[in-house]
């Protein structure tokens, strides 16, 4: 009973690792045909259209709420122990180097991967990958390239807005609703952050772009057939590309913070 | 000339390709006929290296498909997809000429536009569908936005799958039509595969019946209605008693 339950654990974890080897491939495989020619600068420039500006309202949106919810979490909290005044520190940091990123991927991961997978398994189950190869075009150039380049070119980009809409987001609240003096809010976010809490951001911005991208694009292209499999591809892409953010982002925290 | 030489492909447990053996001549018309799911497609796409056979050798001119410059081996490719396969995102004519946009065929954008119009026009379809998406246009003619698309280069060699599936008898015949007109005016080798006996009769020099993962019968279309192959027999009459089992 518990030998086979154990054997079950194992082949679990295996496939996984296997798994995780085979997206780390296909994200390298990626990578190196970044360098080399054909290049598709249109394609390029509607997949940063698409994860870029196109992103920019849901991106927006969500960081503005958390920065406000995070002013007051933190004023009414800070109150408990007479901390009240630590509000616009907690929410330069919190959105900096925590909440601006993995909401970001997040939602990237929601809208970009999702997408992504659902375009690329339709087009693999009525054979336009397969098309494109006999047009002597290699789907890894023509479709995978541009989404990851973009990806990794835009959600630093967009990381970086979400974190001033989100400080903004907790400003508003903050001075309207309870109280602070709009230029020492100010005068405090901007002299507590530091380089490293921006550097961070944006450096997680772009792990979590990339691991959105490539994502989406591996479950596409590996995509079972029919609409059960585009199906499967979208939502398998969203799932692992969530649980890969949340831990590249401990990872990273690790790395940036934790020496 | 495209050779297969004990072409073996096998998915899991289930053996599509057991050992095919079969010659295309340059400039003639291979028609290659079977039951569905009898690796028809499978056989179609390891010559493109679409698929990987699991052995065996497959040679276009003496050279092995798999050894060489592989663009330009394409490049001497096209071909008709069954649902058409024309990329969503495009417009008709970029679907038309998508190899003319880029890689080692690119020429400027108008005059790739113009010779997609042509083509268009080839296959009987106005130039203000050029501008269309593929979605706004009906089954018909998606086929013949693909069929522009497999000739737009012009290649030597064109490869139909199942070029009439899912159209009318009316736009079938039309496009058999088409098809045979065009092998014959580009001089160029053509594969088909289908189930649609009426498409054979029109588009073929030589049939090849696939059954069982191997070439049962092969011959010129004139000699197929007077052959006593009992596979042949059952498949081009339609019927359910026979060497070939009806529920597979």
């Amino acid at each position: 009973m518990i030998t086979s339950f154990l054997a079950v654990i194992g082949r679990n974890v295996l496939a996984a690792l296997a798994m995780l080897g085979r997206i780390s491939l296909f994200g390298m495989r990626s990578f190196s045909h970044m360098f080399r020619p054909p290049f598709y600068p249109r394609e390029l420039a509607s997949a940063l259209l698409q994860i870029g500006w196109l992103s920019l309202p849901v991106v927006g949106l969500t960081a503005v709420f958390t920065g406000g919810a995070l002013a007051l979490q933190i004023y009414s909290g800070g109150a408990r122990f007479n901390a009240e005044a630590v509000v616009p520190q907690i929410v330069a940091i919190g959105i900096v180097r925590e909440l601006g990123p993995v909401l970001v991927g997040l939602m990237i991961a929601a809208r970009v991967t999702s997408s992504i997978a659902a375009e690329i398994a339709t087009m693999k189950v009525t054979e336009q990958i397969d098309a494109l190869v006999t047009l002597s075009t290699n789907p890894m150039k023509y479709l995978v390239v541009p989404r990851v380049l973009a990806a990794l070119l835009t959600v630093p980009l967009l990381v970086s807005i979400g974190d001033i809409i989100g400080i903004a987001g907790g400003y508003t609240v903050a001075v309207e609703s309870l109280g602070f003096n709009a230029a020492t809010y100010l005068h405090n976010t901007i002299n507590f952050l530091e380089t490293r809490d921006i550097v961070s951001s944006l450096v997680k911005g772009a792990a979590f772009g990339v691991i959105a991208a490539v994502m989406g694009c591996y479950y596409g292209m590996h995509s079972g057939r029919g609409a059960q499999g585009v199906g499967g591809a979208t939502k398998g892409s969203v799932q692992a590309a969530a649980i890969l953010i949340l831990a590249a982002n401990f990872v990273l925290t690790g790395v940036f913070f934790s020496l | 000339m495209i050779e297969l030489n004990n072409v073996h492909k096998a998915f899991g447990n289930n053996k599509v390709l057991q050992g095919v053996n079969l010659t295309i001549a340059s400039g003639t018309s291979m028609v290659i006929i079977g039951g569905s799911g009898t690796g028809k497609s499978v056989a179609l796409k390891c010559i493109l290296g679409l698929i990987q056979p699991d052995s065996g050798m497959i040679t276009l001119d003496g050279q092995d498909v798999t050894k060489g410059d592989r663009d330009a081996f394409l490049a001497r490719f096209g071909m008709l997809f069954q649902g058409g396969a024309l990329f969503d995102s495009l417009p008709v004519w970029q679907n038309v000429a998508f190899r003319l946009l880029r890689g080692s065929l690119a020429r400027p954008r108008d005059e790739a536009r113009e010779i997609a119009i042509e083509k268009l026009r080839r296959v009987g379809l106005k130039p203000e569908q050029a501008d269309k998406f593929p979605a706004e246009l009906s089954g018909g003619m998606q086929k013949r936005v693909g069929l522009a698309r497999a000739i737009c280069a012009e290649p030597e060699i064109i490869f139909f799958d199942e070029p009439t599936t899912g159209l009318d008898p009316i736009m079938a015949g039309v496009i058999n039509d088409l098809i045979r007109e065009i092998v014959v005016e580009m001089g160029a080798t053509a594969m088909t595969i289908t189930h649609d006996m009426t498409s054979v009769r029109a588009i073929a020099d030589n049939v090849a019946m696939l059954h069982d993962g191997v070439i049962q019968w092969t011959g010129p279309v004139a000699d197929m209605d007077a052959s006593d192959d009992p596979y042949l027999e059952q498949f081009i009459h339609g019927r359910a008693e026979g060497p070939i089992e009806s529920v597979r």
